[in-house]
């Protein structure tokens, strides 16, 4: 398989990643697409890896896990404490910095 | 796919050493593996998106971060496979699932669209992004991959920790203190101050007969000679039902009070003598029964008094 193959995979998964964000209203599942679209990118920092024949991809693919675990981490709470005020996950009732 | 040769190289030395890669980049079945787990993720990545119920999407991108982890090892990096399946799939989506289960796990999108066209336009801007991306990757000169033999050569898991601890050791370190202020905000954001001072027993109590409702436990059903079943009302010093004394769903159902004709009778005299029958009958039956029963035991007593013989 050419590393071509690989890339082509992870563009169509970050691009439902994107279209899932930008269509769905519920907070936790467009922070699940945000995941699918670091998923993808990982995909393709590995495949660059394998590509040039050094690690150095695989580190940076291992970085966006962590910060991608401390990020849900930190999102997760953050939507927990606006579900809490406006008993609402959607990302349509917050939306009091609009005005 | 235009491939961008270098001016200074000639074809042949570059045939050659795409062959050379290829040959050292060989993995086993890797097209099959690849064709197949890219199908799974791509469907389970849209039914990700189109599922209504959020738990769905939860167990479909739990299915698409596995299907990648298998093509991390495919590619030559177990490391981050394992680390996909161990921290992606077994820590971030569990926390998913934990909030989905707070949050309440019935919670659908509403289908009104706040802004006009909203899911076309959003559609039509991912399949533009698409196209960009993929003319962008038509223009690149991906090339065949070197593979990963020589990096790997002291095990995967070694190779990456000494490029970690030495040549990235600063974005490293810088980690761990991402790490810890994480952990501190989702405390902070989760911490709730207590507002009012917690209820005791006593407040409690006091709060139940301050509302002015029957404080204590609602009556029982009633229990009689012939009905002892929680849909029979309890009888009311004055003889009429209280429908209290039933379950509400039970007492919908039917007119309870209407069970209690057979007892009370037409008239209170009829009642009793009903129920004076209905007794007579139940020892007659009663003492009949008896007498069988005591007449098979004494039949069996003496046969077995006479095998002791």
């Amino acid at each position: 398989m050419s590393p071509g193959h690989y890339i082509a995979l992870s563009a169509i998964l970050f691009t439902i990643g994107g279209l899932g964000v930008l269509v769905r209203r519920n907070a936790i599942v467009v922070f699940m697409c945000v995941e699918l679209m670091l998923n993808a990118t990982n995909l393709a920092f590995v495949t660059f890896a394998r590509m040039h024949g050094r690690l150095d991809g695989q580190i940076i693919a291992f970085f966006v896990m962590v910060v991608a675990a401390a990020e849900v981490v930190v999102g997760l709470a953050i939507i927990m404490t606006i579900f809490r005020t406006r008993r609402s996950s959607s990302v349509d009732d917050a939306n009091l910095l609009k005005y | 796919m235009t491939a961008l040769v270098a001016p200074g190289s000639t074809a042949v030395p570059a045939g050659a050493a795409v062959l050379a890669a290829r040959v050292a980049d060989a993995q086993p079945g890797e097209a099959f593996l690849f064709w197949v787990l890219a199908a799974v993720s791509v469907c389970a990545a849209l039914g990700m998106i189109f599922m209504r119920k959020a738990v769905h999407s939860a167990l479909l991108l739990a299915a698409v971060m596995l299907s990648l982890a298998a093509l991390y090892a495919v590619q030559d990096a177990p490391f981050l496979a394992f680390v996909q399946v161990i921290v992606y799939t077994g820590a971030v989506l569990m926390l998913f699932l934990f909030v989905l289960m707070l949050v309440g796990v019935s919670s659908t999108d509403s289908l009104v669209e706040t802004i006009r066209g909203q899911r076309l336009w959003g559609t039509v801007a991912a399949l533009g992004f698409l196209v960009l991306l993929v003319a962008g990757l038509g223009n690149a000169s991906l090339g065949d991959s070197a593979g990963l033999k020589q990096a790997n050569a002291e095990g995967n898991v070694v190779g990456l920790a000494r490029l970690l601890f030495t040549k990235y050791v600063f974005a490293f370190e810088a980690t761990s203190a991402l790490l810890i202020t994480a952990a501190l905000g989702a405390m902070v954001l989760a911490h709730r101050e207590r507002t009012a001072p917690k209820k005791t027993q006593k407040d409690l109590s006091v709060a139940r007969f301050k509302s002015g409702d029957h404080p204590g436990p609602l009556p029982g059903p009633g229990t009689y000679a012939r009905h002892n079943a929680v849909d029979m009302p309890a009888l009311l010093p004055d003889g009429t039902p209280s429908e209290l004394s039933v379950n509400p769903v039970i007492a919908a159902r039917e007119g309870t009070a209407h069970m209690h004709s057979d007892l009370h009778g037409e008239t209170e005299q009829q009642a009793l003598e009903h129920d004076v029958e209905a007794v007579r009958a139940a020892t007659a039956r009663g003492a009949g029964a008896a007498a069988e029963g005591r007449a098979v035991v004494r039949s069996g007593g003496v046969s077995e008094g006479e095998g002791d013989r």
